[in-house]
């Protein structure tokens, strides 16, 4: 018999050894919520599947601190991100001019830096290109000869030391009016000729709808955004061949090619990765035969998913606050003390902003659905405690007398008679956190957890109304039903006595 | 049976019950009566051990009633709070059989016992399956002596019983009690502040006024021997304006 359990327990050692050497490498791509960095994020799940790795696409990483942490942590294993970004927020304060040095002081975290993609995502000066061809306009030195131009900037660029009052010392530009808009009003004034320039981000896809004419920074003036891959050291080593097949993306991508994939998505509503797609396929890095590693989620598809999420978070969190919420509700009803201190620090939590305590958690939980589950945890204990410290000590004192008279000992009052009297209050509390629960759960959609939020969340950086509205009816009918469903389980869960009207 | 020996009890500074002696005979009733306020309810619940006197001992059968003995004690006494005390997520029979269902008898034990008390109390047995909220305020309290002498208790304590009910469904439950009594041969200690159910249901009267006992005995102990002049005016004050 023992030899029998050996002999097994051996060969399901070498057959899980086995498995583990066929098995292809787990990669996790990364991108921040914008369009250009969901782009590339599928461009490099897609390159990472072709080179026979296991890829998971984390996209929507709320800003770079988070996508940044989640490289550093391994909860991601590669994204694109600009080197003017990496100077200035993921390595402040220091100096770092140089390509090499960059790479010196990003390899001392762990990371790697590619060579250049090719584009740069900066801020730049546009013209109408048919304006600019008649005008002979090409750099941004080139303005200097027309001081009639007009010029229309966002506020921000005009205020900024690194925006227009720097440009127009570095070019020593004769223009001295320039007039603030917002970006969507600055390019219908492009149209109507009230302004002949305005700044725009280099890879905008504004620029192919409007057909501008992006000047080139020939006295280098902007600050270098050029995008590079970022990936972890440890890739190199468990996936050796996906770190190569990425790599081809090196200087493959020019500025025309990013303003076209992002004006595909942002303005022909392809997704992204068709986008992705399309593009490697036109490089000849994605043959016909790996175009079943295309995954275009359906519409249905989707919803289901991110259905499934949603609930996940939600009832995941509100089960654990069941749990914990119930026993410090009975706890805070029986030690008025203790009770005090309960409700307060349940009172406090639920005072910090939502997307606050969702950061927050990400130190200590990284990115996915860890954190989104233990801040709507923190978010439903208030309701339940409250309202089973209010359903408990509620109860009228000639029955508590009544059950203590009995001579029944303290368990069986709280489980036989305190709990169902109090049954409908509690019920009521755990119906407001679910309900407050399951929309919170959006903010899931901020940090990489799924759900509705994540459509939001698209939608909100893409500046697309349609796609916001996909997140949030759902999310509002998915309320309501809990609503529902927690309704009828009022009449199971409350006693039938406590639910009759009194007799006329 | 039930034995007080200088008990008190102070709220919040305020003296609800002053030191009492108090002799509960076995197999008598004891009235306890007074104006609101005079500290009759408490005294009750120092009785069963609902509340722990300042000072002064309580004894139940020769058996000093402590904390750590009183659960076991009081389900040897039947108790019905002032208002009745149902538990309103519980039927009738619910109500009744609760403490049965604890102490786990059996179904048949249980069913037997029950219909005892139902002809003892006269509650009609189609009313055993409602929850309290459409029970009549004369059922409540017939529910509510049930529930107290369920386990057959050597020391039943009502607390103003009869209080919310109209004249007729009183005057039947106050004989209806009477009969039980008697029936029964319990002790039994009852509060009212009603002089005629005092003496109709009571062998020995306790009369209170501010926590202290004013005087004891028989009905006509009280209105022939007054022990104060309060004593006069309370029972005259229930005799009604124009009777
Ligand atoms: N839990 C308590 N906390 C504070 N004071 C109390 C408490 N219980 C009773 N008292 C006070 O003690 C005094 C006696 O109350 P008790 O309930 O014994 O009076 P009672 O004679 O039963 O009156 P009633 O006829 O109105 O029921 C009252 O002044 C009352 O306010
Ligand atoms: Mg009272």
């Amino acid at each position: 018999m023992r030899h029998c359990t050996i002999a097994i327990l051996v060969g399901l050692g070498l057959w899980a050894g086995n498995a583990h050497a066929q098995q292809p490498p787990q990669v996790r791509p990364g991108s921040k919520a914008f369009t250009e960095s969901g782009i590339l994020g599928e461009m490099l799940t897609l390159l990472a599947r072709i080179a026979g790795a296991n890829a998971t696409h984390r996209a929507s990483l709320s800003g770079t601190q988070i996508a940044w942490g989640a490289l550093v942590k391994g909860e991601i294993d590669c994204y694109v991100d600009y080197t003017g970004t990496i100077r200035k927020e993921m390595l402040p304060g220091r100096d770092l001019p140089t390509e090499d040095a960059l790479r010196n002081a990003l390899a001392e975290q762990g990371i790697r830096m590619s060579r250049p993609l090719g584009f740069a995502n900066t801020y730049a000066i546009g013209m109408k290109k048919d304006k600019a061809d008649r005008l002979g306009i090409r750099k941004v030195s080139d303005l200097k000869k027309h001081p009639e131009l007009k010029f229309g900037f966002t506020a921000e660029f005009l205020d900024r030391a690194d925006g227009w009052p720097g440009l127009r010392a570095h070019y020593q530009l004769p223009q001295t009016s320039a007039r603030g808009m917002e970006h969507a009003l600055a390019y219908e004034s492009l149209e109507t000729g009230s302004i002949d320039a305005t700044d725009l981000y280099s890879t905008d896809a504004k620029i192919r709808t409007h057909d501008l004419q992006v000047l080139t920074d020939d006295l280098h003036y902007f600050p270098n955004y050029d995008a590079v891959l970022l990936y972890r050291a440890d890739l190199e080593q468990r996936a050796p061949q996906v770190v190569t097949a990425l790599r081809q993306l090196e200087g493959r991508i020019s500025e025309r090619d990013m303003v076209e994939l992002n004006s595909r998505v942002e303005l022909d509503k392809a997704p992204e990765v068709q986008a992705a797609a399309d593009f490697l396929r036109k490089l000849g890095l994605l043959r016909p035969e790996d175009q079943m590693y295309v995954r275009i989620e359906g519409p249905a598809a989707r919803l289901w998913r991110l259905t499934e999420q949603h609930l996940f978070l939600s009832a995941v969190s509100l089960l654990a606050a069941i749990v914990v919420a119930l026993p410090l509700g009975i706890l805070s009803a029986y030690r008025p003390a203790v009770g005090q201190v309960i409700l307060g620090t349940a009172g406090v939590l639920q005072t910090i902003p939502s997307i606050a305590l969702l950061v927050f958690m990400i130190p200590f939980l990284g990115i996915g659905p860890a954190p989104a589950i233990a801040a709507l945890f923190l978010y439903s204990i208030l309701p339940i405690v409250r309202n089973t410290h209010a359903g408990l000590t509620d109860i009228p004192l000639p029955l508590r007398e009544s059950a203590e008279a009995l001579g029944l000992p303290g368990f069986a009052r709280l489980w036989r008679i305190e709990l169902p009297m109090a049954a409908r209050t509690i019920l009521a509390g755990i119906k407001t956190a679910a309900v407050i629960n399951v929309g919170t759960a959006t903010l899931g959609g901020f940090i990489g957890a799924g759900g509705y939020g994540e459509l939001i969340f698209t939608g909100l950086y893409k500046d697309d109304k349609a796609l916001i509205l996909q997140g949030a009816i759902p999310t509002a009918l998915l309320a309501l039903l809990v609503q529902g469903v927690f309704e009828l389980a009022e009449r199971w869960l409350v006693p039938l006595g406590l639910r009759l009207k009194p007799a006329a | 049976m039930l034995e007080l020996t200088g008990v008190c009890k102070t709220y919040r500074g305020q003296a609800a019950l002053q030191p009492t002696d108090l002799t509960v005979l076995a197999g008598k009733t004891t009235v306890l009566l007074g104006p609101s306020g005079c500290g009759k309810s408490t005294l009750l619940r120092v009785m069963i051990g609902l509340v722990r006197p300042d000072r002064g001992a309580v004894s139940f059968r020769d058996t000093p009633v402590t904390p750590e003995n009183a659960r076991e004690l009081r389900q040897r006494m039947g108790y019905v709070v002032q208002d009745g005390g149902l538990f309103p997520h519980l039927t009738a029979e619910g109500n009744v059989t609760l403490m049965a269902r604890w102490l786990g008898w059996e179904q048949t034990r249980i069913k037997a016992r029950l219909s005892e008390l139902t002809e003892l109390t006269q509650f009609p047995a189609d009313g055993l399956a409602r929850y309290p909220v459409q029970l009549s305020g004369g059922q409540k309290q017939r529910v509510s002596l049930m529930r107290a002498l369920l386990l057959d208790p050597d020391l039943i304590l009502l607390d103003e019983p009869l209080g919310a009910l109209d004249p007729l469904i009183r005057s039947d439950l106050q004989a209806d009690l009477r009969r039980i009594f008697r029936a029964l041969g319990k002790t039994v200690v009852l509060v009212t502040h009603d002089l005629g159910e005092a003496g109709y249901l009571g062998d020995r009267l306790v009369l209170l006024r501010a926590g202290r006992i004013v005087q004891q005995g028989t009905l006509t102990d009280l209105v022939q021997q007054p022990a104060e002049p309060f004593v006069t005016q309370f029972i005259n004050a229930q005799r009604g304006p124009a009777l």
